[in-house]
This record gives C-alpha cells, sequence and structure tokens, in this order.
C-alpha cells in the first residue's frame, strides 16, 4: 500500500472524530503499529471527554433573564425615546377624544369658546409638547423672526414673543398648534433646570378683553387673559406663586399697542 | 427576526459554556455572552450567510480578549485567576465529581490562547477552520496550539511534568 505520512494534525483530527473514513483507517492502522503514540492519542481522547463532561452541566444550566434573547430584542424595538412618544401620541388622542367631544357635546353645553377654552388648549399643548425630547418646537429660538413671522401670518394677527429672561425662562422655540377655534401659536421657553412653560396665543371670538384667571390640573397650573381680541394662556410646572409674575411680564409684553 | 431568534437563541447555553471556560468567573461570563447576543442582534444583518455559530464566537471571543487585555492593563491578574478557580470549583462540586474539578482547574492554568483553542475545537466542536476565523488566526497556528494545549494538558493530567518528551510527528501547516 502506498500511504500517505501519517501527521500530528491527522492525530488530532482522529482525536476529534472529523477524519475521512478512508484516512481514518490509516490512522488507526499506524497507531496499531506505534503503541507509545497510541497510548499518546489515547490520553488526549481521555482528556477530551473529560473535559466535555466537566463542562457540559453550564450547557444545561437554565438561562438567566439577562440573556433572554426575546427580552433584548423588545428593549431594542422600544428605544427610551420612543416611550415618550407613546406618552405624546396617547395625550393627543386623549386631546383629540376631549376635543371632539368638546364639539359634539355642542347642542347639550354651551360651547367653551372663551377664556376656559383657551387655558385648556394651553394645558393640553403643555402636556403634549413639553415632555419631548426630541423636537418639542417647531422653530428653533435661533430663527425666533421666522417663527414670529409665521405665526403671526397664519393668525392673521401681529404675534410678540415675550422675553422671559428676567425671570429666568429662555425661549426655545414654538409652533403652530391646532384648536377648535383655528390655529394658535404656541411659545416654549426653559429655565436652567430644563422647567419648561408654554404660552399659548390665538384670537377669542368671545370674551375679547378679559384679566387673568388662574386655572390647574394634574399638577400643572397657569394663567389665562385676553387683550383687545387675542387669548393667551400660561402653563408650567411651576407653583401659581412663580407663574403669576411671570404671567404678568408676558402679558405686559404681548399687549397689542 | 424570527430568523434571527431561532439561529442565535439555540447557541446560547455553548456560548455561555465557552465563556465560563475562557474567563472562569460565571457572572463575567455571563456579562460576555449577554454583550455578545447584543452585538449579534444588532449586527445580524452583517453576518455572512451560514452557520452562525463561528460568527457568534468570534463576537464572543473578541469580547473577551478585550476584557482580559482591559484587566490586564489594570493590574492585578491575581484575583481574576482566583475569582476563575474559585467559581469553576463550585460548579464542578456541584457535579460531585473530584475528577472535573481536577480538569478545569488545570484547564484553567493553560495560557489563554491555547485553552480558547482547546475549547472550540475540543468541546464546543468547531471546525479546526472555524477556530481559525474565530480566532484570527492561520489554520496551521489553530493545530499547533491545539498540540501544544494537548500536550501541556495531559502532562498535568499525569502529573509528569517536565518528565519525558512525548513521542511527536511533523506537524503539516
Amino acid at each position: 500500500m502506498n500511504h500517505r505520512p501519517i501527521t500530528e494534525d491527522d492525530l488530532h483530527a482522529y482525536v476529534d472524530g472529523v477524519l475521512e473514513p478512508e484516512r481514518l483507517a490509516e490512522v488507526a492502522a499506524y497507531l496499531g503499529g506505534h503503541p507509545d503514540v497510541a497510548a499518546r492519542i489515547a490520553g488526549y481522547s481521555a482528556q477530551r471527554s473529560l473535559l466535555r463532561s466537566a463542562l457540559a452541566p453550564i450547557a444545561d444550566e437554565p438561562l438567566p433573564p439577562r440573556l433572554s434573547l426575546s427580552r433584548m430584542i423588545e428593549d431594542r424595538r422600544r428605544p427610551p425615546w420612543t416611550t415618550w412618544r407613546a406618552v405624546v401620541a396617547a395625550l393627543l388622542l386623549v386631546s383629540i377624544g376631549g376635543l371632539s367631544g368638546w364639539v359634539v357635546r355642542g347642542a347639550l353645553q354651551p360651547p367653551d369658546v372663551g377664556l376656559a377654552g383657551l387655558a385648556q388648549e394651553a394645558s393640553y399643548s403643555f402636556d403634549v409638547y413639553a415632555p419631548d425630547r426630541v423636537r418639542p418646537v417647531e422653530i428653533r429660538a435661533t430663527d425666533s423672526e421666522q417663527l414670529v413671522q409665521w405665526v403671526s401670518n397664519r393668525l392673521h394677527q401681529p404675534v410678540k414673543v415675550p422675553d422671559l429672561t428676567k425671570s429666568g425662562y429662555r425661549l426655545m422655540g414654538g409652533r403652530l398648534t391646532a384648536t377648535p377655534h383655528g390655529p394658535a401659536a404656541m411659545f416654549m421657553y426653559d429655565d436652567d433646570r430644563g422647567q419648561r412653560l408654554v404660552i399659548l396665543t390665538r384670537p377669542m371670538q368671545t370674551d375679547q378683553d378679559k384679566p387673568m384667571v388662574p386655572h390647574s390640573s394634574d399638577g400643572v397650573s397657569g394663567f389665562a387673559w385676553a387683550d383687545d381680541g387675542m387669548g393667551y394662556g400660561l402653563v408650567g410646572q411651576a407653583t401659581p406663586e412663580l407663574l403669576k409674575p411671570i404671567a404678568d411680564d408676558a402679558r405686559r409684553q404681548m399687549r397689542p399697542i | 427576526m424570527n430568523d434571527m431568534v431561532l439561529s442565535i437563541e439555540p447557541q446560547i447555553p455553548a456560548l455561555r459554556r465557552y465563556a465560563r471556560a475562557l474567563v472562569g468567573n460565571s457572572a463575567s461570563a455571563d456579562d460576555l455572552v449577554q454583550d455578545c447576543l447584543e452585538k449579534a442582534v444588532s449586527r445580524w444583518h452583517q453576518r455572512r450567510d451560514g452557520d452562525p455559530r463561528p460568527w457568534l464566537f468570534a463576537i464572543l471571543h473578541n469580547l473577551a480578549i478585550s476584557q482580559f487585555r482591559r484587566q490586564a492593563a489594570r493590574g492585578p491578574h491575581v484575583a481574576i485567576d482566583a475569582a476563575s478557580e474559585h467559581d469553576v470549583r463550585q460548579d464542578a462540586v456541584q457535579e460531585s465529581q473530584m475528577i472535573y474539578l481536577d480538569v478545569l482547574e488545570k484547564l484553567s492554568k493553560l495560557p489563554e490562547e491555547l485553552r480558547s483553542v482547546l475549547l472550540l475545537v475540543a468541546v464546543e466542536d468547531l471546525s479546526y477552520a472555524e477556530a481559525a476565523s474565530v480566532l484570527g488566526i492561520p489554520i496551521g497556528t489553530v493545530m499547533s496550539r491545539l498540540s501544544r494545549a494537548r500536550e501541556r494538558l495531559q502532562r498535568e493530567l499525569d502529573g509528569t511534568s517536565a518528565a519525558k518528551a512525548p513521542v511527536h510527528l511533523r506537524s503539516v501547516k
């Protein structure tokens, strides 16, 4: 017979059981003639099965929860910010539901088109946009001229953006929002601690001139007022005592001349 | 997605076993497996077609190696070894098999590059080519490391360290 020489690699492949049948026979024949090599290889085979038996129990252990693949995939599908999106979406749905109920009930109850309606809309806007970490405003403060022009055009009224830095609130920006009474302009501010407040303004059909009234619900409070046909609502998480002077300041600055 | 779960999930026990045998400590081994699975899930689209096993083991192995490097850079090597031997011993004691305890302790004395080859080939049933791709080394290096790993472990098991050298054949690269 004309055998290829047996190599060390062949011997390991023999131990690991990965030889082709023909080569396996050749290696076995070689080992038969070389008891010293055969003894070493037998040792390796014993070592291999010993290792496998010693380590097998680890693979039989139940998987801890943190190694659950489905949980991992679930977590990846729900990155942190989508929680906020879900909250915003839910709030939007609640708002829409609330607002349509508002409209539908028209015949049953007097339509709340006055200051109370505006205060409610300002609270909705705060609820929906203030928790948004991704895009709380559509136009940032850096483009405030563009923002003022946009909302003034849509509201058909000159709108002023108050400067609240004296009270520690910086303008973040703003956006147009929808209300049952047409578009409204919303401006958002935050302070050094990231606390936000919003001011909502839109033209008023009724309650065109109204002194400031406080309102509060679910940890947010605010003030609403109307001057010369424009209604204003300021809503924030700060206490009414803190918000009142800010609202007074905003009123002074936003009042049409 | 389902395809990914079906491919990865059955491998998790083996990944745990490899990680534990490689790093010793069961908590840090599971940390590695967790990192490995997270990477695998996020990079699933990057894998090549075929058996996902070598791909998963490669991710795990690379994580283990960078952990070894970080630990080496931090300094006290002793703490790891002590912890690893302790943990491996605990697992073995639960098996109530002194002989297993012995082989695992001796395995843990092998240098990491020999241990990883031996584990991938002899325990995890990866082919020599797959082990080479997992470790990023030529197949010839896999074979010579496998040979050295078996020889050293055998010497330890026989208690004949520095006794007569075994009969050796030429290693074909």
